[in-house]
């Protein structure tokens, strides 16, 4: 997979893999309260390479390997940032982020609410998520919906490798809990990257393609299928719009809305179960506020309910695929 | 004389509180602490102002000896703004920045790990202060209090541990429901300083509780204390009690920790009756203030009910 970006002066190709481990070095070079904390992200270099190379170069003390704890790793990241540190913790994959569901959830998204806003929880906490690679249900799944449903978290999803390098850096200005959501099969792709690339902004969504006759709202591993459907579609004299939300919570209505207001159709493309998805948050929300501009149904596709298969055919059946998100574009706009 | 007083402003404070239950100026679960005053003040009385607690929805006593106001203290339990938590938390969530008090965590074990991590922060900026984390030991089922434990010692960090062993999980004894029923061996398996001490005195309390931050403030990684103790009163205000023989309560009762070092203080002849009396005038009073200053503070406009949640500016 390649990331067009525009390849000017200056520019050098990279991975996402690189762009998130470019991204931990700037911090960790400009924050000397940063330190990066989960399972095998020292010695082994992360589970996914993402830390390969940065024992040597910070030290164990910054870049420290944890047990298999996650519920005492992440809430030593809350203590941490309590007492004064940035942490950056990984969770090997958002499945596994259950371990530590309460800390998460019970801790770090609410003690500044129940402290009276006396304490905030500055914790940076990286996941990966996603299916595509056979790894089977306890390691493929998509969770981050359950995320941004919890209110005193932020939750990032970065699809390109400008976020992967960018996200990280904002998050870490942030004084709240910030979770950034790795999609598993984008740690390989390429794309052009500034030498000079640094923070970007995360509150808004971005418009990844501009179109006129029906808007693709989508996220994280799933933008590329969905701009590989917007081609197939352009095939077909249907012109669409693709916008990556980029930030899970809170959500960026605006830049959907306006979109949605001007094609007057939208399909939701979510690697969650279509049950209780984040597409189902994203369409109830242009139902209550752009209905009056709509000219058709709001669609989604979604993962299958089904706990991601082993084989590879039945994983891609239970995935958003080009082809689903094409057939429900052209149901929605009537070609 | 002050160990008598802190534990008797606990007593009298929380004694007021299961009367303000009743007339429903107070609600939610309220949790007290009657009995177990003596973990609470001998802790504090060892503490250094810039050390740190995480604690448990049983707090009000490591909140009261740790020096937070019993006014705002009071405010909380009604709810009001004036409370140490701004009126969000309630019982069972007290926090005070000003004395580093982490709360106040509602969820059993819930504190441990984020006590390493306080720990963990001072270790990395080179402070000499310990975190202490009040647990119960029904904690010592859940899994983040093996963690935690692991943790602290695998990486020598500053926390002192005190479980205050109340025998009782809610209603579930401590035979039912550990295999090892003598809770600081559990620490020992960690290779973790760890003694059992009599939750019931004072003055052991305190000197152990010395005895373990001299070890910590040495660079010796986190210490274990386990204090034997006993709740006089029900697990919350909704509990009727049916898993214990009220013929245990009594005899624990007769070991009350402020009856037991009034009376060895006034046989020692280091206090009269007339000092005693005096100070439970004086206790008397303060609460008197801190009802006082609660039902003179303010309920929050519901305007303000999406503050704290994040930091002013982001629309949730």
């Amino acid at each position: 997979m390649t990331q067009t970006a525009a390849a000017g002066s200056g520019n050098a190709t990279t991975t996402y893999r690189e762009a998130v481990r470019a991204a931990i070095r700037d911090a960790l070079q400009r924050l000397p309260q940063a330190f990066l904390m989960g399972e095998d992200v020292g010695r082994y270099g992360g589970c996914y390479a993402v830390s390969k190379g940065l024992l040597d170069e910070f030290g164990p003390e910054r870049i420290r390997d944890t047990p298999l704890s996650e519920a005492g790793f992440v809430g030593a990241g809350i203590g941490a940032a309590l007492g004064g540190m940035r942490p950056i913790v990984e969770v090997m994959t958002v499945n596994f982020s259950l371990l530590c569901l309460d800390q998460i959830l019970n801790s770090a998204a609410t003690i500044r609410h129940m402290s009276g806003g006396q304490f905030s929880v500055p914790l940076v906490i990286r996941m990966a998520t996603g299916a595509g690679r056979q790894l089977a249900a306890q390691h493929s799944h998509s969770l981050e919906n359950w995320y941004a449903h919890i209110p005193g978290l932020r939750v990032l999803a970065p699809a390109t490798v400008e976020d992967a390098r960018g996200m990280l850096w904002t998050a870490l200005l942030e004084p709240d809990p910030v979770l950034i959501f790795e999609n598993v099969m984008l740690y390989n792709m390429t794309g052009s990257l500034p030498e000079n690339a640094g923070a970007v902004e995360i509150d808004k969504a971005a418009v990844r393609r501009p179109g006129r006759d029906i808007t693709l709202v989508t996220y994280g591993g799933s933008l590329w299928k969905t701009l590989s459907a917007a081609e197939q579609l352009a095939g077909l004299g249907i012109d669409a719009e693709v916008i990556d939300l980029r930030s899970l919570r809170p959500l960026d209505d605006a830049t959907v809305m306006a979109s949605v207001q001007r094609t007057r159709r939208a399909v939701i493309v979510d690697e969650g179960w279509r049950t209780g998805s984040l597409a189902g948050e994203v369409a109830a929300r242009i139902m209550e506020q752009c209905f009056w501009s709509l000219d058709a149904p709001v669609g989604r596709v979604c993962t299958a309910e089904v706990p991601i298969p082993y084989p590879k055919h039945l994983e891609d059946a239970a995935l958003p695929q080009p082809d689903r998100i094409v057939a429900a574009a052209r149901a929605a706009v009537g070609r | 004389m002050s160990l008598t007083k802190e534990m008797l402003r606990i007593r009298r404070f929380e004694e007021k509180c299961a009367e303000l239950y009743t007339q429903e100026k107070i609600r939610g679960f309220l949790h007290l602490y009657i009995g177990e005053e003596a973990i609470a003040v001998g802790v504090n009385q060892a503490l250094a102002p810039t050390d740190a607690i995480v604690s448990t929805y049983r707090e009000h006593g490591h909140a009261l000896a740790r020096g937070i106001k019993m006014g705002p203290l009071m405010a909380e339990m009604y709810g009001k703004r004036e409370g140490c938590s701004r009126g969000r938390g309630g019982s069972m969530h007290v926090f005070d920045a000003a004395t580093r008090f982490y709360g106040g965590n509602a969820i059993v074990g819930g504190g441990l790990p984020i006590a390493v991590g306080l720990a963990l922060a001072d270790k990395m900026h080179n402070r000499a202060n310990v975190t202490v984390c009040f647990f119960g030991e029904g904690a010592v089922a859940e899994g983040e209090f093996h963690e935690s434990m692991n943790l602290a010692a695998l990486w020598q960090l500053p926390v002192l541990f005190v479980c205050e062993n109340n025998l009782y999980a809610m209603g579930t004894a401590l035979a039912i429901s550990e295999s090892e029923t003598d809770i600081h061996r559990k620490a020992e398996s960690y290779r973790t300083a760890s003694t059992a001490v009599d939750g019931m005195d004072v003055v052991a309390v305190e000197s152990a509780t010395r005895g373990a931050l001299e070890t910590i403030r040495k660079g010796g990684g986190p210490a274990f204390l386990e204090c034997r103790t006993y709740r006089f009163r029900a697990h919350s205000m909704f509990d009727a009690q049916l898993y214990r023989p009220k013929a245990e309560v009594e005899a624990w009762k007769k070991r009350c920790p402020i009856e037991r070092l009034e009376r060895w203080a006034v046989e020692a002849g280091i206090l009269h009756e007339s000092d005693l009396a005096s100070v439970d005038a004086e206790v008397a009073r303060e609460v008197q203030d801190a009802v006082a200053f609660a039902e003179a503070g303010s309920w929050e406009p519901v305007a303000d009910l999406l503050r704290d949640v994040q930091t002013p500016g982001i629309v949730p």
